[in-house]
């Protein structure tokens, strides 16, 4: 008893030194080595190593086959830029090939009863939560995320997805209002980002099969691998062959499936500007799209906030998946009353996270995905320099020598006009601004021609909801952020994109209306 | 001295009673005879008392607020599960509907795949009410105005006399899946697939309490229901002349009594497996919240 009590007061007086400590550390010179923390953890490493083939096919009707292009690319490891494999790189031949597999599944399939359907999904769900842990570990070996964050979110949200719209099969007359007639589209093209690279698979293919469309997936050019493996369990589960083709490739792989007149849809997650590319690419032709494209979050903290439970969310809301996400909450507008405050409890709670080895349990931020993201990311943060911004680095830790990494950071001082104010910078970057009034933080967080997400922090409720009305963003989140669920569903206004996915109105996109 | 050849004498069952996840014999001591369609010994069944369905009430109350609270996405896995289990006593359900009911292997096989299917729509179902049911309200004044479905509470469910399979499941599901607890009198005449869904209960994760079967007498259970003023909901199979009495007895406490004429088909999924299987199962709440800056 005596002796957690001295451990206790260890503990406090640890974290008092390090307040005080924090004052000026980082007004003065962030780049100072960091002290010994109190928060140093053993390492936690996870240890399972599923077994990965030196070689992946494309997956088309069923069967994993050589790629008729003959052409290959390697997959790395980006925490240590270690080859995991190679992936085939599917050429015009593969793509011709996929849409005719899902062209001549979709018939069978959408006229398979509802209930029959569902329990392919379900089966997907199962077996995905029964494989779980190996899913985690491939999905940080090939992306980078902290092993928490794929055990904990992208993964369990993959199984959860397939499960919600498992149960949607058969449902799907009274999903849509006066919808008793509904029709799936066809066959769908999709097209997904390397950020989450399961999730993202999950988030397109199950509400698709839900509805009785077929698919041809592209999974993106740096995450291949739990797509593919995903590929392994529809092969286990006795999915019919054709109903989910996925085809590996780079952005050539992808400009061949926007382009290809057999799809009647193409749906899209990634950037703003290759959505609008994809846009053109089929503008000849009347077919449906969807686009989740990206993001400039505004995350506004009003004074009358739980500033602690605030700090944690605007953590979050930014390093989370070492900030690359499309939702992120990367413009930080606090109320001006509390900003100095806010400020140094968010840049002390910066110094705290644990940045490094993807596969150690007590990481909190990972690796960055591809040393051409990490440029990015430094490109704009040298822009927010020359623009004017005071650049906060964190002191956590010493960056591994291999790989692509990025501190966490924050930009003191930024105007709304810089361009790291209305760029997307699709990283571990916080812009800080400040606010004096409602109408000036609901004007500032409005003025962009994003609106994805955006989040609000308050004790007043009759506030939270107002502000909730006046925000032009597809998603708010109040007193929280980053918040996902199958039955929620998300997507953005403006130019981060149209079309919804998860819930009720996910199936919308899917169903010929 | 020589053996002369004997038939294998079966072993005897006698059914017991589901009860906050134990099978506890009636605490009457009383049982009756479980007969096959030719009019041979199958089984003894429990004939459950007035008491028998007091204690089922109790753990059905007791198992409600962790039940209503569980998420709808826990409670579809759950019933998910229990489809899983029962998938694989496929066959004993079949033979327990043709020995009973007489009904052709063909038929019995038809009752016990819809009545599996059924389970998992519902497991689809526990996180899709809100979407269906519930809505926003337009109202004309600065508030967020929105109404979500909830759970009755405890419900009692009278099970038709046939489809002694597919009838039982339909009425009790959705209740379940809406986050009720029940306490369900089998098919008197045919209780026996009932009871073998009861069985699988425990290995489905489906929390004690939450599903509660009796089987015994409608003459003596039907009262005994209706007048319960612990049970919030009644859903009943009834005739005619049965609705009456249990209209007037659900009246003592508001009861929402959702009753089922005897004849209704319950293979038709619209019906049974639409929203609407959803009545007596869900009551309404709406939340006015202000919208304001100031």
């Amino acid at each position: 008893m005596r002796h957690r009590r001295r451990l206790r007061s260890r503990f406090l007086s640890g974290v008092h030194e390090r307040a005080v400590h924090s004052r000026y550390a980082y007004t003065v010179a962030l780049s100072n080595p960091p002290s010994p923390s109190v928060w140093d953890y053993a390492p936690a490493p996870e240890s399972f190593r599923p077994p990965i083939a030196g070689e992946h096919g494309l997956f088309i009707n069923g069967a994993f086959i050589k790629p008729r292009s003959g052409k290959c690319m390697k997959v790395i490891n980006p925490a240590n830029e270690e080859t995991l494999t190679r992936v085939a790189e599917a050429g015009k031949a593969d793509v011709a090939a996929a849409v005719e597999a899902a062209t001549k599944a979709q018939r069978k399939w959408s006229r398979l009863a509802g209930r029959e359907r569902a329990k392919y999904l379900f089966r997907i769900a199962r077996r995905l939560q029964e494989r779980a842990r190996e899913f985690a570990v491939l999905e940080s070996l090939n992306n980078g995320k902290p092993i928490k964050e794929s055990r904990d979110a992208d993964v369990p949200e993959s199984a959860k997805h397939f499960f919600h719209h498992a149960g949607w099969c058969d449902k799907l007359q009274y999903a849509i209002p006066g919808g008793g007639d509904a029709k799936p589209v066809g066959v769908c093209g999709q097209i997904i980002p390397w950020n989450f690279p399961l999730m993202m698979a999950a988030w397109k293919i199950a509400p698709a099969l839900a509805c009785g469309n077929t698919c041809v997936l592209k999974p993106a050019e740096t995450t291949p691998l739990t797509a593919l493996r995903l590929a392994e369990i529809f092969q286990e589960i006795d999915l019919p062959p054709g109903v989910v083709n996925i085809l590996t490739g780079g952005p050539d792989t992808g400009k061949l499936i926007a382009s290809h007149a057999g799809f009647d849809k193409i749906a899209f997650t990634g950037s703003t500007e290759v959505g609008k590319a994809i846009m053109k690419a089929c503008a000849a032709r009347p077919i449906r799209l969807t686009m989740e494209l990206g993001g400039k979050g505004a995350h506004i903290i009003f004074a009358d906030s739980a500033i602690d439970q605030a700090v944690e969310g605007a953590i979050q809301g930014i390093f989370f998946n070492q900030g690359q996400v499309c939702c992120a909450g990367s413009r930080l507008l606090i109320e001006e009353s509390i900003s100095d405050e806010f400020r140094s409890k968010l840049l002390h709670r910066m110094s705290q996270l644990r940045i490094g080895d993807p596969m150690d349990k007590n990481t909190d931020v990972g690796a960055i995905n591809s040393a051409t993201q990490r440029d990015q990311i430094h490109r704009y943060v040298e822009i927010a320099r020359k623009e004017g911004a005071e650049v906060l680095e964190s002191g956590c830790g010493t960056i591994p020598t291999k790989g692509f990494w990025c501190k966490p950071t924050a930009l003191g001082g930024v105007q709304p006009s810089h361009t790291v104010a209305r760029e997307e910078i699709f990283g571990p970057v916080v812009a800080l601004m400040t606010f004096r009034t409602v109408d000036e933080a609901i004007a500032r967080a409005n003025d962009s021609v994003y609106g994805l997400s955006a989040g609000i922090w308050t004790e007043k409720s009759s506030k939270m909801f107002e502000v909730a009305r006046r925000l032009r963003a597809g998603v708010i989140w109040c007193n929280g952020f980053n918040l996902f669920d199958a039955a929620s569903p998300f997507g953005g206004v403006k130019e981060s994109g149209f079309g919804r996915e998860g819930g009720r109105h996910g199936l919308f996109e899917y169903l010929a209306h | 001295m020589s053996e002369t050849k004997n038939e294998r004498v079966t072993v005897l069952k006698t059914h017991k009673l589901f009860i906050k996840g134990a099978y506890p014999r009636g605490e009457s001591g009383r049982t009756h005879a479980l007969r096959d369609a030719e009019g041979g010994l199958l089984a003894h069944l429990c004939t459950g008392s007035r008491k028998d369905t007091r204690e089922a009430v109790e753990a059905a109350r007791a198992a409600l607020p962790g039940w209503s609270s569980a998420t709808p996405f826990l409670r579809g896995q759950i019933l998910y599960r229990l489809a899983e289990m029962l998938e694989s006593r496929a066959m004993e359900i079949q033979s327990a509907i043709q020995e009973t009911t007489g009904r052709s292997a063909k038929k019995a096989r038809a009752e016990v795949s819809a009545g599996i299917d059924r389970i998992v729509c519902f497991a689809g179902w526990s996180d899709k009410i809100a979407s269906m049911l519930g809505n926003q309200n337009p109202v004309a004044q600065p508030f967020y105005n929105f109404t979500t479905p909830e759970p009755v509470g405890t419900i009692g469910v009278i099970s038709p006399e046939t489809p002694s399979f597919l009838g039982f499941l339909s009425l009790w599901l959705p209740a379940v899946c809406a986050g009720n607890t029940v306490v369900c009198m089998a098919s008197e005449t045919w209780p026996l697939p009932a009871l073998l869904v009861a069985e699988s209960m425990p290995n489905s994760d489906l929390p004690a309490g939450v599903f509660n079967l009796i089987t015994g007498l409608r003459k003596e259970l039907l009262p005994v229901f209706a007048s319960h003023r612990d049970l919030d909901g009644l859903i009943a199979c009834a005739d005619t002349k049965e609705s009456v009495g249990l209209r007037e007895l659900s009246a003592d406490n508001l009861k929402r009594l959702r009753l089922i004429a005897p004849d209704s088909d319950f293979e038709c999924d619209r019906t049974w497996e639409g929203p609407t299987s959803f009545r007596g199962s869900v009551e309404y709440k709406t939340v006015w919240h202000p919208m304001s800056v100031e």
